[in-house]
């Protein structure tokens, strides 16, 4: 197991952005009410942000996020030496949507600037790439920006998708910090389940074809073409509550910790039975843990830091000791545990 | 926990269904609407109440509830 440890880096700031479109999954026809009801009660997900056919991408909510975290934390965009972002829904397939972001921003040329392709697991793997570099010492400030527009591509007619999504993008501003308390990671990976979450055609390995956009139906309520984004609910569900808190039991045998050694847990917004399921396996009291499922649905590589500053912005003061945890898509699945002093969370921003 | 105790908890995870409706031999698949919402949250419960994860395949083998209940004992008893 990948168990690590960084130095000398802290997180200042988190903020986070949602488009203005909202849907609430009590107006999905698609379903029975009985199914709506049980839907909505097993993920948890009652409205969620989607951006529409507003054009609005992910690079657009996460820079009105990283804006904003500048601003919130009066840090001059000259300081910014590294910039990643964190997502399956970049704008192109390239350039790079960081570099992109390094430009649009007005940070300086001198900045280092690329994308990590992970999602429910993103944020966690995106804070220990990014934090080993600072640990370093040669970077003093640095953005993680992290988001996805996963419900642009589902169609209305895959009940097994559809529902699930929000969009949302999030900036974290860290620095060098020779004061901070040190950082643990525990990180995996299961490509053997790589098709449990996928989006089949339109990469390299099967680029478009007119098949691509052509919807058939897999089973009642659930239609959908190979370009679109296809969820094993039941084999992510098994992975999940069997593998995150085996992952995190092992993390507190390896750093003497437990759940009484954290302020809040805040888990990958997945599915509310799955992370109550693996809440209560953890043994985490239910006011340790902090859900925007019901307003956000499932944000993807957004939904930790989105979860932070959404739910917990008026709790951070002073030192708050976290246990943060992102799983998916892959599989993919990582654990950091962290200290933040004075963390500034401004108000969710809507765009 | 007793295949009784095992209902009660089953009955209160699905509001829908009427009390009294489930009885060991009730077959799993004459629950009102029974599809893949209900599937996990039976797999939620026998993980949480049992310390077992039942998988998607092993679940639509089953029949009863009674089956239901021996194969998440069984689990119990003799993990892989």
């Amino acid at each position: 197991m990948a168990h690590f440890s960084i130095s000398n880096v802290s997180i200042k700031g988190i903020a986070g952005a949602v488009p203005k479109g909202e849907l609430s999954n009590w107006d999905y026809t698609h379903i029975t009410e009985q199914e709506r009801k049980l839907l909505i009660k097993t993920t948890g997900v009652e409205k969620r942000r989607m951006v529409g056919n507003s054009g609005i991408t992910t690079t657009d909510l996460c820079k009105v996020a990283a804006e904003k975290i500048l601003e919130a934390t009066n840090t001059s965009k000259e300081d910014i030496q590294i910039l990643i972002f964190v997502s399956q829904t970049p704008d192109y397939f390239l350039p790079a949507s960081s570099i992109t972001l390094q430009n649009r921003l007005g940070l300086p040329k001198t900045c280092m600037a690329f994308d990590i392709n992970l999602g429910c697991s993103g944020y966690v793997y995106g804070l220990s790439a990014i934090s080993s570099l600072i640990s370093v010492g040669k970077f003093k400030k640095a953005l993680l920006l992290c988001g996805d527009i996963s419900s642009a591509g589902p169609p209305e007619e895959d009940k097994s998708v559809f529902p699930l999504f929000g969009d949302a993008g999030t900036a974290t501003l860290l620095e060098y910090d020779e004061t901070a308390e040190t950082m643990h990671f525990s990180n995996q990976s299961d490509g053997a389940g790589y098709e449990a979450i996928i989006v089949r055609e339109g990469g390299m390995r099967k680029p478009f074809t007119v098949d691509s956009f052509t919807m058939v139906e897999k089973e009642k309520g659930i239609s959908r073409a190979s370009r679109n984004l296809e969820l094993n609910g039941m084999a992510v569900f098994n992975f999940s509550v069997t593998e995150v808190p085996k992952n995190i039991e092992e993390f507190f045998k390896v750093t003497s910790s437990g759940p009484e050694s954290f302020n809040f847990f805040v888990m990958h917004q997945a599915n509310q039975l799955m992370n109550e399921t693996i809440r209560k396996k953890l043994k985490f009291p239910p006011e340790k843990i902090p859900y925007t499922l019901p307003k956000y649905g499932n944000t993807s590589s957004a939904s930790i830091p989105l979860t932070i500053a959404s739910e917990l912005a008026d709790k951070v003061s002073g030192e708050i000791s976290w246990l943060l945890s992102g799983f998916g898509v892959g599989l993919s699945w990582a654990t950091v545990s962290l200290k933040t002093k004075d963390l500034i969370c401004p108000p969710i921003i809507e765009l | 926990m007793d295949i009784n105790e095992f209902i009660q908890k089953l009955q209160a995870e699905f509001e829908d269904i009427p009390a009294g409706f489930l009885k060991p031999e009730t077959k799993i698949s004459d629950i009102e609407g029974w599809g893949s919402m209900h599937a996990l949250i039976v797999i939620a419960l026998i993980d949480t109440e049992f310390g077992v994860t039942l998988k998607g395949d092993e679940l639509r083998k089953i029949q009863s509830v009674q089956e239901l209940y021996d194969m998440a004992e069984n689990l119990k008893n003799n993990p892989q």
